[in-house]
């Protein structure tokens, strides 16, 4: 009896705070294997290469949290970034910015009408939006690769190469970003709502909640948030290609899951999204600097995703293997 | 008669019905606007089109049955792209150089064996930790492709048989080797889902979850055997494709797994599980190939299929949603 | 008959799950050839005792008796494989799947390659449905059939083994008059054959028509077994409810005030038609009926979940249109759903949250939802309603349903609402709980409120109402003062026999 207890306690506490503990784990692992790991510019530097997909990461969370997916994050920021470098040569960097986030928040207002206001599902909408964005974006680009024609003359390249007293420029809005969102989420009205909406969809309605509002909100919530990766993405290369966000919406997906958001909604929260998106980031960096290929990260994440998803799974149900006959 | 007849009847129909607009569409719109002189219904061009259905036609027959059972699988593509890599280099191993052509079957049977474990892994975790099929195949997804990069590198394999090359561009009454393989793979599955007690079941546990466990319906072998009936498609795809090509990219076969899923929900298939056909996954596997060739055809580039196919899916929920709807009954939640 | 070995028995039955003891010493037989009912308000621990027999709990204690055999069951199938053989209230049917698949549903007959054998599988099904008398055959799908004809197939499908003992649970729920003919026909026969059959229902009349002995639970207990002949309804009652709950008639002490809702011949499709009545200030307006009259449907309309196909609906004198449950609450309607796990609560949110959630928008701090009023308003209805939980940071989900009931009721009474709808107010609750659901409500009503409640327990509505409104069939069939009302009429008003009467 006191050795199940025990076990079980083990799995509840590992279910609980499984994630920090792996987190740990990994930082002291990598930390004695090179000694630069915790170097500040490595520290820096991981965090900054992951902000893309990190800014990404937290729209994606109010989507998952409030019950439905986001296929689409990745087709939509090949979109912004292929608009805003194509609008800087056209109509100056202080136009084409508003007007980039314009077009986008549009794409993501599409969206939240299809998913909030007509009840699609939000698996399928955003698959059809992923193909349909991407065909969108060739078709402006002309399936060209955009550059900036005046690299050298241009103050646009802030957003992905400034530094503000030494910090990263990427890794500032990222931090501002999350706080902000953050904040959002855990502390006003809306946040509680997207909450109930994810938990329960029908008892949220059923307490005068506008749940298409809400759910709509989330998506332009994760445009504005992909508008920004694609700002930062642009001002990094100052040149990208038609299919720069490739894929990405799956490994978007799988930090958000890694955070402990769940897929059924109405669990989750940005600071787990955030040490989801690190670890990540840090478990590429570390391989790197073991001497591993950067593809070895795909088979760590791999197992790191089904652990985590089942080890809390298995402290709510109490028990470590699934019931299924 | 219900209500919901005339509804299933039409959806049922439904792929068939796009097929034909399709047809006529591109026929027509092929006169005026066609960069050749050939006409869209060329019966070589539609050999042609069917041939190059193969390769996730034959992917889309597995996501079917896995999606009739409840699940879904995000790691065909990687699957796919590992059985590749697997087929082109074992038959560069020095004990298969020695054997000549007997090695063909032999390349065949380790990638199909390898499509097959892949399937069985996530089928097992799926079974035995009960985390959802869309995360465990999200991860594997990642993990396979890991995978394919750990066997070479970022280097293309390569091996080019010619004995190989030949069968898979031979032609038998007039018909590819590979539309064979997607005919043979259609009728197979189709008979399995019908006729056998395993594809009753599928169906049963993805319509009625509770239902059929307790009925005393094994969940788990069931969900499993699916899984790696699609990881041996997914390979089987890859070995019909590879054998002609002879060439794989470890990057090969990236978003195969949302093309696929598209296909079988513009066929019907129900992501709750339960309810889906192989003969309309097949009408949904044709309509996306022919929208891709018609617009070809009609001289419009590969971003106008992008974005037609991913309106035509959301347009197809539409319509679905509104056939369901008893306005009646429902609460507006 | 009582020489006879029983063809099932239960002896000492306990199940307890946390802060529950759902099942107290349950002992009870069901002889061959005989129909048992088994009787008890919802709460009382009939299900769980069906779950125990269809092996889907384990009993911490006591034994279950197949014949002389005792057994022990893990499975619903394995319980099957024994004989015992469910018909379930909730229909288990796999919709896009025939007759015949379901009908034999983990049994399909083989042939080599594990194919069907759809010849075997038809013809058994076919001579199965042949004794039902149905009007459909092995190969229909069973989405398409109505209601009634899923019931028959959900019946069919406890002929397929040698059952020894078959359990009705709630089977004429969804039946028309022919159609508990033919059910009652089967039950005949099946009883014919020496099946045991075990028959739950709330209805009296099918009670004391069928059955042979009545077994009674409540809370948990035990409380009597009576042979059906030698008894009448009153004492069945009268062991279903106890001496515990005060369910005397309701007598009004207070002055009622003005109309506070008004409404006039309101309809919605085939859910309802032409419903009129009013609900002044200080009344509870009692709805009655059987499932399916109509009633959560003009709480819904009500509620804005659902839009009126005609009539008017007045607030305060005032003519309104409710679009939506926002809408309903900005004009001071509140409801508390049928279903409180589905429609009522957050179950993974904690016990504030979920009861500050329709006002959320307006306890702000700035932008910031404003902690201490939120905590404020949570501690106000706990100690009001006397809600028992560790505090406001344990989720909903592990309070009890007496608990969650008042958290849904607290969630309402902050709204400070003038039109409170209250739809089943003690389905799947504690007697404890019930009586100070119902003083609460009778509370609420003495201090103004305007009250609908909707009941499917006769004793219920009779204890808190002014006035019942009768429904049968979609529509209002006569209106009661408490003055008039008596079991017998109210009964008779929504079997749909009092239309005559009706002045």
């Amino acid at each position: 009896m006191a050795a199940a207890l025990s076990r079980e306690n083990i799995v509840g506490f590992l279910a609980r705070q499984g994630i920090l503990v792996a987190f740990a784990l990994f930082i002291i692992g990598f930390t004695i294997a090179n000694d630069r790991f915790l170097d500040p510019d490595n520290v820096l530097g991981v965090i900054r290469s992951s902000a893309i997909l990190g800014m990404m990461a937290l729209g994606v969370t109010f989507v998952v949290i409030s019950g439905n997916l986001d296929l689409s994050v990745g087709s939509m920021m090949s979109f912004s970034t292929i608009v805003v470098l194509d609008l800087h040569d056209k109509i100056g960097p202080t136009l084409a910015i508003p007007a980039m986030f314009g077009m986008t928040l549009a794409l993501g207002a599409f969206i939240g009408f299809l998913v909030g206001y007509l009840k699609l599902n939000s698996l399928i909408v955003t698959l059809g939006m992923l193909s349909a964005i991407h065909g969108l974006t060739l078709t402006y680009s002309g399936g060209k690769n955009m550059d900036i024609d005046d690299k050298a003359g241009t103050w646009f390249d802030v957003f992905g190469q400034g530094e503000i007293v030494g910090i990263p420029v990427p890794i500032l809005i990222f931090a501002l970003l999350a706080a902000i969102l953050g904040i959002a989420l855990a502390k006003t009205p809306f946040g509680r709502k997207v909450y109930a909406v994810g938990g329960n969809g029908t008892a949220a309605t059923f307490s005068g909640i506008r749940r298409a509002r809400v759910v709509f909100t989330c998506y332009l919530i994760s445009a504005f948030c992909v508008a920004t990766a694609g700002l930062i993405q642009a001002g990094r290369s100052l040149g990208s290609q038609n299919t720069v966000g490739q894929g990405m919406e799956l490994e978007v997906l799988a930090a958000v899951i890694l955070g402990g958001a769940s897929l059924m909604g109405g669990a989750g929260t940005i600071f787990r999204t955030v040490i989801g998106v690190l670890i990540l980031g840090f478990i590429q960096n570390g391989l790197l600097l073991v001497g591993l290929q950067f593809y070895v990260q795909y088979v760590v994440t791999w197992i790191i995703i089904i652990l985590a998803v089942w080890l809390d799974i298995a402290g709510k149900r109490g028990r470590l293997w699934s019931p299924i006959a | 008669m219900q209500a919901g007849t005339l509804a299933n009847y039409l959806r049922r129909g439904a792929i068939w019905g796009f097929i034909v607009l399709e047809l006529i569409f591109f026929s027509i719109a092929g006169e005026y606007l066609a960069i050749t002189d050939k006409a869209f219904m060329d019966a070589g061009n539609m050999l042609l089109l069917l041939k190059q259905t193969a390769p996730l036609g034959i992917i889309a027959m597995g996501m079917t049955i896995v999606m009739v059972n409840g699940n879904i699988d995000l790691s065909v593509g990687a699957t796919f792209a590992l059985a590749a890599v697997i087929l082109l280099d074992s038959l560069s191993w020095p004990f298969m150089e020695e054997l000549g052509d007997w090695a063909i079957p032999l390349a065949w049977t380790f990638a199909l064996a390898a499509g097959g474990v892949l399937g069985a892994i996530n089928g097992l975790i799926v079974w035995k930790t009960g985390v959802d099929a869309f995360i465990v195949t999200l991860g594997a997804m990642l993990g396979y492709r890991g995978l394919v990069f750990m066997y070479n590198g970022e280097q293309p394999t390569s091996h080019l048989n010619w004995t190989l090359v030949d069968f898979a561009e031979a032609q038998f009454l007039g018909i590819h080797t590979a539309t064979w393989f997607l005919l043979g793979v259609t009728a197979v599955i189709w008979w399995v889902m019908n006729r056998t007690v395993h594809g009753r079941n599928a169906y049963a546990i993805g319509d009625n979850r509770e239902a059929a466990v307790n009925a005393g319906i094994r969940v788990g072998p069931h969900m499993m055997i699916n899984f790696v009936i699609i990881g041996f498609l997914a390979a089987l795809s890859a070995v019909v494709f590879y054998s002609e090509s002879g060439s794989v990219n470890p990057n090969d076969g990236e978003l195969y797994e949302l093309w696929v899923i598209t296909a079988v929900v513009l066929g019907g298939t129900k992501l709750t599980g339960g309810s889906g056909s192989i003969v309309a996954t097949f009408g949904g596997v044709l309509a996306i190939q022919l929208l891709r060739k018609g617009l070809a055809h009609i001289g419009a580039d590969t971003s106008t299929v992008n974005l037609v196919i991913g309106l035509i899916l959301i347009a197809v929920l539409f319509l679905d949603k509104q056939l369901n709807i008893r306005a009646k009954e429902e609460l507006k939640t | 008959m009582s020489g006879q070995t029983p063809a099932l028995r239960l002896e000492g039955i306990v199940k307890t799950f946390p802060g529950v003891r759902a099942l107290d010493d349950v002992s009870f037989d069901v002889l061959p050839g005989e129909v048992h009912a088994l009787m008890g308000e919802n709460g009382a621990g009939k299900s769980t005792l069906m779950k125990v027999l269809g092996g889907i709990y384990q009993p911490d204690a006591g034994r279950i008796f197949v014949g002389e055999e005792p057994v022990v069951m893990t499975s619903p199938l394995q319980a099957k494989g024994l004989g015992i053989v469910f018909i379930h209230q909730e229909l288990s049917l796999a919709e896009e799947l025939t007759v015949a698949e379901n009908v034999f549903l983990g049994e399909l007959p083989r042939k080599s390659f594990g194919r069907v054998d759809w010849a075997r599988l038809h013809a058994r099904t076919d001579e199965i449905l042949g004794k039902l008398r149905v009007g459909f055959d092995a190969r229909a799908r069973v989405g398409d059939l109505s209601v009634a004809n899923q019931q028959m197939v959900e019946i069919a499908r406890a002929l397929t083994v040698d059952a020894k003992a078959v359990i009705f649970d709630e089977p004429t729920a969804s039946l028309t008059d022919a159609e508990k003919v033919v059910l009652f026909d089967v039950i005949a026969d099946l009883r014919r054959d020496g099946v045991g059959i075990i028959y739950i229902s709330h209805r009296m009349e099918e009670i004391f028509r069928i059955t042979d002995r009545i077994s009674v639970l409540r809370d948990g207990q035990h409380r009597g077994t009576v042979k059906t002949a030698e008894t009448d309804e009153e004492a069945v009652t009268q062991l279903m409810i106890g001496r515990k709950l005060d369910l005397s008639r309701n007598v009004s002490h207070h002055e009622l005030g003005d109309v506070a809702l008004e409404v006039r011949n309101l309809s919605c499709g085939e859910l309802f038609q032409d419903v009129t009545f009013e609900v002044r200030r200080g009344e509870v307006v009692g709805f009655y009926g059987l499932v399916g009259a109509g009633r959560t449907e003009i709480a819904e309309t009500l509620f804005g979940l659902r839009d009126p196909s005609a009539g008017e609906i007045r607030l305060d004198g005032e003519a309104v249109r409710i679009h939506s449950p926002h809408d309903a609450i900005a004009r001071g309607i509140s409801l508390v759903p049928e279903d409180r796990k589905g429609q009522g609560l957050v179950l993974g949110m904690n016990c504030r949250d979920n009861m500050t959630l329709p006002q959320v928008d307006d306890l702000k701090a700035g932008p910031f939802v404003a902690d201490g009023a939120e905590i404020a308003i949570f501690d106000q209805y706990r100690d009001r309603l006397d809600i028992r939980t560790p505090g406001w940071k344990q989720q909903v989900g592990n309070l009890s349903g007496g608990n969650q009931q008042k958290i849904v009721l607290g969630k309402w009474l902050s709204m400070h609402p003038s039109v409170l709808i209250v739809d089943e107010p003690t389905r799947g609750i504690d007697v404890g709980s019930k009586a100070e659901i119902h003083n609460l409500i009778r509370d609420l009503a003495a201090q103004g409120y305007a009250v609908i409640v909707i009941s499917s327990e006769m004793p219920e509505v009779l204890h808190v109402s002014d006035r019942i409104v009768a429904m049968f069939s979609g529509r209002v069939n006569r209106t009661f003062t408490s003055d008039e009302v008596t079991e017998d009429n109210l009964i008779q008003a929504i079997s749909g026999l009092s239309n005559d009467k009706v002045a």
